[in-house]
């Protein structure tokens, strides 16, 4: 896109920019740590993801400030207040993705010792990796501007929750089977919604960058998980 | 924006010369009746022209001609058939410096109704206040009618212009940026004044700065070099659009 006549406008979006995807870099790591931490029950790993944290916060306020002068020196119209507006929600939702991140990390402290079968933890992690990916696709569409690779993302957000619902199934068996198994399947479960939420916000994301490039919203009705998605809200 | 209302002026394949200069080239474009429609765009692109050619301003120049149609409830009143006082009556214009005449408040909205209408003393009063009321202005001034319209402030001077434009009873006004030398609070005041106005006018209005244009239209041209670059809804062009040109005018890329 051609610049602005006024350079600094210009600056001040780059500067916004940037800060979004720095923001997704920490956002990124946190998460590939905690599928690791997750998977080898890494106590110290947990610890680092949980420091990483306010960094994310402390970016979020910063995106939301300058994007308020933003708004307040410039009164950008079209593309450019889609694209203000667009890092206010999008900062959002990654200080979001972070504190859910945090608190898988949390859980991994509070599990510590009680070592939950390896399958349940390769379950877990296979679907923290989808919702990872996901997430890298999204930040990608961002930078990059993509709305068909946004829309890709948003239309696949229902694999996470389809694996959600067998995972909270799993989890049930196992709860069943042995009272002793309750404590670390609860707090693998709120973890696992925690994953699934991090893959609602990657859904938001898309929808912004959509909105974003084309001006166009996304139609409301978002693909869904299977219909068994109440039974698994109990989880909540 | 829900059904699309009537058409109360129609343009169609207008072309304006200056000379041998082109200055409009082909313009198709609908004002629709009691709505504000904006007209945006760099400096020479047509949009003052174009209100010009609304009320047949042009007509006080030779050398200059339009072509085309420019349909008023359906009649062409580029038709030299057309009586321009009457057209002036039906389109009244208000420019961008205030333009009162050197004479009393009063006045000001009596003279323009004397040429079309004979009205007795009391009857021309009503006529008066309802003007200046219908411009926002009367309580302001009701206690001086008999000042020099040249003794009151820009903003106020501004009101009373429109005020001599609605006293006529118009169906459209025309605004050739009317805010443009006013502080941000007789700004203000216009721009309220434009909302209440359309409930019984249709108006065009030619603006250079977007975010009133934004605020105040219900529609919006955007023009460049003579053509009609893109015509929506505002809500649409501000936020989304469809010409690259139109993007990059509102967003401040251009040139």
């Amino acid at each position: 896109m051609a610049n602005h006549t006024v350079a600094a406008f210009d600056l001040e979006l780059k500067e916004l920019q940037r800060t979004i995807a720095a923001m997704g870099g920490i956002a990124e790591t946190m998460q590939s740590d905690a599928i690791d931490a997750l998977a080898k029950q890494d106590v110290r790993l947990a610890q680092k993801i949980i420091a990483a944290d306010p960094e994310l916060d402390r970016l979020q306020r910063d995106v939301e400030e300058k994007a308020i002068l933003t708004i307040a020196r410039r009164q950008p119209m079209a593309v450019d207040l889609r694209d203000v507006i667009a890092t206010i929600r999008i900062a959002n939702d990654l200080e979001r993705v972070g504190d859910l991140v945090k608190n898988i990390a949390k859980r991994i402290l509070a599990m510590d010792g009680q070592f939950p079968p390896p399958t349940l933890l390769a379950s877990i992690g296979r679907m923290s990796l989808m919702a990872l990916n996901q997430f890298k696709s999204v930040i990608d569409a961002y930078t990059q501007r993509d709305p068909q690779a946004a829309l890709a993302v948003w239309q696949r957000d229902g694999d996470i929750d389809n694996l959600y619902t067998s995972l909270f199934r799993e989890l049930l068996t196992y709860m069943m089977e042995d009272p002793r198994n309750i404590s670390f399947c609860t707090h693998l479960l709120f973890a696992a919604k925690n994953v699934e939420r991090i893959g609602d916000h990657a859904t938001n994301i898309a929808e912004t960058v959509y909105y974003l490039v084309t001006g166009e919203s996304l139609a409301v009705d978002r693909p869904r998980g299977d219909e068994n998605e109440l039974s698994a809200q109990a989880g909540e | 924006m829900s059904a699309t209302p009537a058409e109360k002026v129609s343009v169609k394949n207008l072309r304006f010369f200056y000379g041998q200069n082109l200055a409009l080239k082909g313009i198709n474009l609908p004002l629709y009746d009691r709505k504000v429609t904006a007209f945006i765009g760099p400096s020479g692109c047509g949009k003052s022209t174009l209100l010009r050619v609304l009320n047949r301003m042009y007509d006080l120049y030779p050398k200059q001609r339009a072509e085309g149609e420019v349909l008023l409830d359906g009649e062409n009143i580029l038709g030299p058939e057309q009586d321009l006082n009457l057209l002036r009556a039906r389109i009244g214009m208000v420019f961008q410096k205030p333009t009162p005449f050197p004479m009393s408040i009063y006045e000001n909205i009596a003279f323009g109704i004397r040429l079309y209408e004979n009205l007795p003393r009391s009857e021309m009063d009503d006529r008066v206040e309802a003007a200046l009321r219908g411009a926002a202005l009367w309580d302001e001034v009701k206690n001086k009618l008999g000042a020099s319209g040249l003794s009151l402030s820009g903003g106020q001077q501004q009101r009373l212009c429109i005020a001599r434009s609605v006293a006529v009873k118009p169906d459209v006004i025309l605004f050739d940026e009317p805010c443009s030398a006013l502080d941000p609070i007789s700004t203000a005041k216009i721009e309220e004044l434009i909302d209440e106005l359309k409930a019984h006018y249709t108006i065009a209005i030619v603006t250079h700065n977007m975010q009133q244009a934004a605020r105040v239209s219900d529609y919006t041209a955007f023009m460049y070099l003579g053509e009609l670059i893109e015509f929506d809804e505002t809500d649409r062009i501000f936020t989304a659009p469809k010409q690259r040109a139109t993007q990059d005018y509102i967003t401040g890329r251009f040139g």
